[in-house]
């Protein structure tokens, strides 16, 4: 990134010219994101769906990638400038890596995040948002952690789940009543699914599980064993089983009154 | 107190080349083959954190001998290159013949450059491909020439007896463990043919490996991985190992000789002959 700025400044996200804005810029917007850890590591997962105003852009965005070998970054807002900030993200992991023969810390990559966020107020100003969550395995502490981001820069990790984007509000609300701190991989991945389908069921800008196109949501685990991406089959049955049971329950599974 | 006024360029360059030779030739040599899956990287080197070998990008590692601040000055040179390449166009974009081109440029000019002192490095950067076909190793002297290498290279003090060595031996299609022992033998004969025992904990191995699921093909082959491999082939490969050695004491020892004599001075001077070596 230095060296990027030093001699292409023009590359980076942030020195780009900006446009002039004559009403509401209409551009895809990511929605909705969750993190959830568990005594094995950390689960993020992200629905399928990107908006313009009221029309769905896209039906199979991705918007969660590997940041390196133990952590990964999803991100809500703005789908153009947040896959590109993924992407100098991980490069500028790489490249620490490659450089300096040994990994950033866990806290290291989630502040190196957050400058790049700040970077980008001036846009985020003019409505051109990006707010990620990046999650990561410590490879000192051994666990997983989650951390969210505002805005302007403002790094806070989140103890058990977390929430960002459109849909965000429905999906924190569902992982309060279904999160325990003893789930297992399987539990935490069902988990994620339900809160993304509480979230698509309340939010139009989010998507739910397209059985017709086989588009299901991305579901990224990482542990000791580093980053690891659910393939579809398995993102497949875990969608059609949490689908199942809504046929019968089409509010999801309920929660005890006291 | 004869101050020289005029020294023929001839004279200039061969002074250089001859600097920078022996520099090199201080180090220790480092060998680097194909073998069915990939390409090793092998090396004596008692150190675990100044490596020798490194990663460039996804297919493209690097190897060096010489003086270390000058290769990790340029290892550091080629990660930034490969990177910003990368990032402005794609991933498939970067290359090794792109990057040796750009150690060439660097070398030569620094080669050439009165107001500099020439680099004692040694460089290889290999590419993995899909197929052993599509593998690519380019060997960069300190001048800032390329050479296109094919099966086996090595660089480093003692390195025209160990290629020697090492092409006679070197077959298409060797597994990882076969390919470790015979660069281990061809590591552990001394400039006076002798053979010493290499301990596994001097030894720095590396691999870029086409079968390797993630994107990022280099890996460092470490501790219990290292050791196993070291045993397995010793195990299963003692009877195949036997005969190419007993056979090779011969010919390797006219190995250097050969290339030498056309070659340069230099080479002579570190071979069978120089007690200081």
């Amino acid at each position: 990134m230095d060296f990027l700025s030093a001699h292409q400044p023009e590359m980076l996200p942030a020195n780009r010219a900006l446009p002039v804005v004559q009403g509401a810029l209409e551009v895809p917007h990511g929605t909705t994101i969750v993190g959830v850890t568990y005594p094995g590591g950390v689960v993020l997962a992200g629905d399928r769906r990107a908006t313009m105003g009221n029309v769905i852009a896209q039906r199979d965005v991705e918007k969660v990638f590997p940041a390196d070998e133990y952590s990964a970054v999803a991100m809500a807002g703005v789908a153009g400038l947040g896959i590109e900030m993924v992407k100098l993200f991980q490069l500028e992991l790489e490249h620490f890596e490659k450089v300096e023969g040994t990994t950033l810390s866990l806290e290291g990559k989630a502040n190196r995040l957050s400058t790049m966020i700040r970077s980008n107020l001036s846009m985020a100003m003019q409505g051109l948002a990006v707010v990620p969550i990046f999650a990561g395995w410590d490879v000192d502490r051994g666990k997983g952690r989650i951390f969210t981001y505002d805005v302007t820069g403002g790094r806070s990790e989140e103890h058990g789940f977390a929430a960002t984007g459109s849909g965000s509000v429905y999906a924190r609300g569902a992982m309060k009543k279904l999160y325990r701190d003893d789930l297992t991989e399987e539990q935490v991945t069902t988990l994620v699914v339900q809160a993304l389908y509480d979230a698509a069921d309340d939010d139009s800008a989010t998507g739910g599980p397209d059985m017709a196109r086989r588009i299901f949501p991305l579901i990224a685990v990482i542990g000791e064993d580093g980053f690891r991406r659910l393939s579809e089959a398995e993102s497949s049955e875990i969608a059609r089983s949490v689908l199942e049971r809504r046929l019968e329950q089409p509010d999801g599974p309920r929660a005890a009154l006291l | 107190m004869s101050t020289p006024f005029y020294v023929s360029p001839q004279q200039a360059m061969a002074d250089r080349a001859e600097y920078a030779r022996k520099g090199i030739a201080r180090g220790r040599s480092l060998v680097v083959l194909q073998y069915a899956d990939g390409i090793v990287f092998v090396g004596e080197n008692p150190s675990r954190a100044l490596h020798k070998f490194s990663e460039i990008y996804d297919r493209i590692g690097f190897a060096a001998a010489g003086k270390y601040n000058e290769y990790e000055n340029l290892r550091i040179g080629g990660v930034r290159y490969a990177d910003l390449r990368g990032y402005t166009y794609d991933r498939d974009d970067v290359t090794a013949r792109g990057l040796a081109n750009v150690y060439a440029q660097t070398l030569g000019t620094i080669f050439s450059s009165a107001a500099e002192k020439p680099y004692e490095v040694e460089l290889v950067v290999a590419e993995v491909g899909e197929t052993p076909e599509g593998d690519q190793i380019y060997r960069l002297p300190h001048d800032g020439s390329i050479v296109d290498e094919h099966g086996s290279v090595a660089v480093g003090g003692n390195a025209e007896q160990i290629s020697g060595y090492l092409d006679q031996r070197h077959r298409d299609g060797m597994t990882l463990a076969q390919a470790l022992k015979l660069a281990v033998q061809a590591l552990s004969r001394d400039t006076n043919g002798s053979e010493r025992e290499i301990p596994a904990e001097r030894l720095e191995v590396a691999v870029l490996d086409r079968t390797r699921p993630q994107q990022r093909k280099f890996k460092r082959i470490v501790g219990q991985q290292l050791a196993r491999l070291l045993e397995a082939e010793g195990a299963s490969q003692e009877p195949a190992g036997e005969g190419p050695q007993g056979a090779g004491s011969e010919a390797s020892s006219d190995g250097p000789d050969a290339p030498g004599s056309g070659g340069s001075k230099d080479e002579g001077a570190s071979g069978p002959d120089d007690p200081g070596a």
